[in-house]
């Protein structure tokens, strides 16, 4: 059964917004991700995204590009991935997990043999980037006999008719894309935003959360104005790389991803406080 | 071999998910689907239109220098002893290669859209050049993405395309070909998709490219089919074209599908040697996945992720192949071969001294299996061999390949 549904009642019932951190699972070795996950926990993140590596994760931006990159020479896979899921659900097994990438790798090892093996590891969503509502139809059912959810994107293009059609098919959240472009990219438009979650929310009752664009507590509190969770990547991930290429340890990079984290939690929090 | 496949099946599809077979569709980001559908319902609108269609055939005829001849190699059939070898020749089309039949037409449905900046990937630079071209001709603002490595694989058509007042973009994530440029063009085009049309270069990617790029190729076939009746009094008995992408192969074969009599030969790069690994055959090596918006066979491995290729061919060296291309080879209408790095080589330099043309090492590919095929045919019987685009862009390689300097760095 997936965690999301019941952490959304819960957040709704206080009147607060989730905080999702996305990491890269490998980025730059196995050895980080656990320990970040937890981490990450600890400073206040309601849900993580793990990203599965691929070699051509064409809606990246650079810094989530070489995150890939990093993970993918250290030989982490969507199986690997999963493992380091399962270490993660020895000591938690609350926090939801969203696992976030492209659709090759899940069919190479096929839909249904993934939604098993994301059962198992205890994973509760999957978004997956390359598979539209068109392309969805197999996958999903898959994963809706696993009480897995499918988390679809809606983008500041997708028209009314299109939402009607993805609101439909979806379950736990629905992840808002907040602007045209790749992750990482620097132009939110909050105002824009605010018009078109607040369409999104004439079909559904589902929760929205909003990625893409946001770096740091200012943007995070005015997305969280208007939103039910937002997804902090880019930021996270440069900010892991920075300290590791600068020689830190997997310490230094745990603490910078705390503070950054708990910085965002707060800004999140301002959000609802008044 | 005897096919006997219902001619009917080959209008059907794409079926209206963009799906041939099991091959197709559209997997690509949300961002995308709107211009996607934007883009179907022009194109499928414009594809009958008699004005649009006339001003396509114009800019073919007036522009691009269409028809292109076929030719039959005399010297090069004789050699061989076997069946008559004709080339279907496309390098003599404006920019030199089959790439511009498409750009023109993809330019006339950027002009019909309104967009006023055009991107484009290349591999060899031969659809980057052509890219280049049309824009220039519509006073369009035009990037190419590039990977690195063919930048430097590829120095005069990037010249070319800086003439053309084209931004060149070096691509250096991944594997810094093809594919890579591909990835970033398609991130280029989520970023700008409100005032950017991309002409993808072949017949990749997400439905409705693979048909309609195939459909403006498909004037290849379309002549040489009219051609060899005109000359011979008969279809030819086999067609043999280079597939990388696929889209100058499935340009001449596509009008000759319902004719099970004729014979189909795609020619992949074999690399080092299909053996090795190290090549860029998916039909002949790989394993049905999804990759820059359908699916397709592909080079990957037993995590799903794209390996590596290797061509000494740029315009080859891809790790996937139009949809359309691993539905025909299911269905067994097409017999997907290779030609290794040293057999194009060799059929390149053979070509250029007995017939005075100079081949693409893509096309050198074909020619190279031509070769083989036509000596196991007989005189009365013969091959059209698409020469799908001319080599002066790659005598830098060739040089380089046979040790010569050329004191040009």
């Amino acid at each position: 059964m997936s965690r999301l549904g019941p952490l959304f009642d819960t957040l709704r019932a206080q009147n607060r917004r989730a905080l999702i951190p996305y990491l890269v699972a490998g980025d730059p070795d196995e050895a980080l991700t656990v320990p970040l996950m937890h981490s990450l926990v600890a400073a206040g993140a309601d849900i993580i995204e793990v990203g599965v590596p691929f070699s051509d994760p064409m809606s990246e931006g650079p810094t989530i590009q070489k995150g890939h990159e990093r993970a993918l020479e250290g030989g982490t896979s969507l199986l690997s991935t999963l493992a380091l899921v399962k270490q993660f659900r020895e000591t938690n097994s609350e926090t939801p997990l969203v696992l976030m990438g492209y659709a090759n790798p899940l069919e190479r090892k096929g839909y249904a043999a993934v939604a098993d093996a994301c059962a198992e590891a205890g994973i509760d969503g999957l978004i997956t980037v390359d598979l539209p509502p068109e392309e969805v139809a197999d996958m999903n059912t898959e994963l809706q006999r696993r009480n897995i959810d499918n988390i679809f994107l809606i983008s500041p293009t997708t028209s009314d008719e299109r939402i009607v059609t993805i609101t439909a098919q979806a379950s736990g959240f629905i992840y808002y894309v907040a602007l045209k472009g790749v992750t990482g990219a620097g132009h939110l438009d909050t105002d824009a935003v605010e018009a078109h979650l607040a369409t999104i929310r004439e079909h559904t009752d589902l929760p929205v959360a909003v990625g893409f664009g946001i770096k740091d507590a200012n943007t995070a509190a005015t997305v969280a104005g208007c939103a039910d969770a937002v997804v902090v990547g880019s930021a996270l991930v440069d900010l892991v790389a920075k300290d590791l290429i600068a020689g830190g340890s997997h310490d230094s990079a745990i603490s910078g991803a705390q503070s950054l984290i708990s910085s965002i939690r707060n800004g999140v929090n301002l959000a609802t406080s008044n | 071999m005897t096919i006997d496949i219902n001619p009917d099946l080959y209008a059907q599809v794409p079926d209206e998910h963009g799906r041939y077979g099991i091959y197709g569709g559209k997997f690509v980001a949300e961002t995308l689907m709107s211009a996607l559908a934007e883009l179907e319902a022009l194109y499928n609108h414009l594809k009958d239109d008699p004005v649009f269609l006339r001003e396509f055939d114009l800019d073919l005829a007036h522009y691009v220098g269409r028809p292109s001849p076929l030719y039959e190699a005399a010297r090069w059939s004789d050699m061989i002893g076997g069946a008559r070898i004709y080339l279907k020749r496309e390098d003599l089309n404006h920019t030199g290669a089959h790439k511009v039949n498409n750009t023109i037409g993809q330019a006339l449905l950027a002009k019909y859209m309104g967009k006023k900046r055009v991107i484009a990937e290349t591999g060899a630079g031969q659809h980057g050049v052509a890219s280049a071209t049309v824009a220039a001709r519509l006073g369009l603002e035009c990037h190419v993405f590039m990977g690195a490595e063919d930048v430097k694989r590829q120095s005069l058509n990037v010249y070319r395309m800086k003439l053309l007042g084209a931004q060149v973009v070096p691509v250096t994530s991944g594997s810094k070909t093809l594919k890579d440029a591909m990835n970033e063009a398609l991130r280029d085009w989520v970023t700008n998709v409100d005032n950017t049309f991309y002409i993808i270069g072949t017949v990749a990617g997400p439905h409705p490219y693979p048909m309609l790029v195939r459909d403006f190729q498909s004037v290849i076939g379309r002549e040489a089919r009219a051609q060899s009746l005109a000359m011979t009094g008969k279809l030819p008995d086999a067609l043999v074209a280079c597939v990388g992408g696929g889209s100058n192969a499935i340009g001449l074969f596509h009008p000759f599908l319902s004719d099970n009599e004729v014979a189909m030969y795609g020619v992949e790069a074999g690399g080092k040697g299909v053996e090795t690994g190290e090549h860029a055959a998916p039909l002949s090596a790989g394993i049905p996945g999804v990759l820059h918006g359908n699916r397709t066979y592909l080079m990957q491995d037993e995590n799903g992720q794209i390996m590596h290729t290797h061509s000494v061919s740029a315009g080859l060296d891809y790790p996937g192949v139009g949809p359309e291309h691993s539905w025909l080879k299911d269905i067994g209408r097409v017999n997907y071969v290779d030609a290794t790095d040293t057999e194009a080589l060799a059929a390149f330099h053979r070509v250029t001294r007995i017939e005075g043309i100079m081949p693409a090492l893509e096309t050198a590919h074909a020619l190279a299996y031509a070769e083989k095929l036509a000596a196991e045919m007989t005189p009365d019987q013969h091959i059209i061999v698409n020469l799908s685009g001319r080599g002066d862009k790659d005598i830098l390689t060739v040089a380089e390949i046979d040790g010569i300097d050329l004191g040009a760095s």
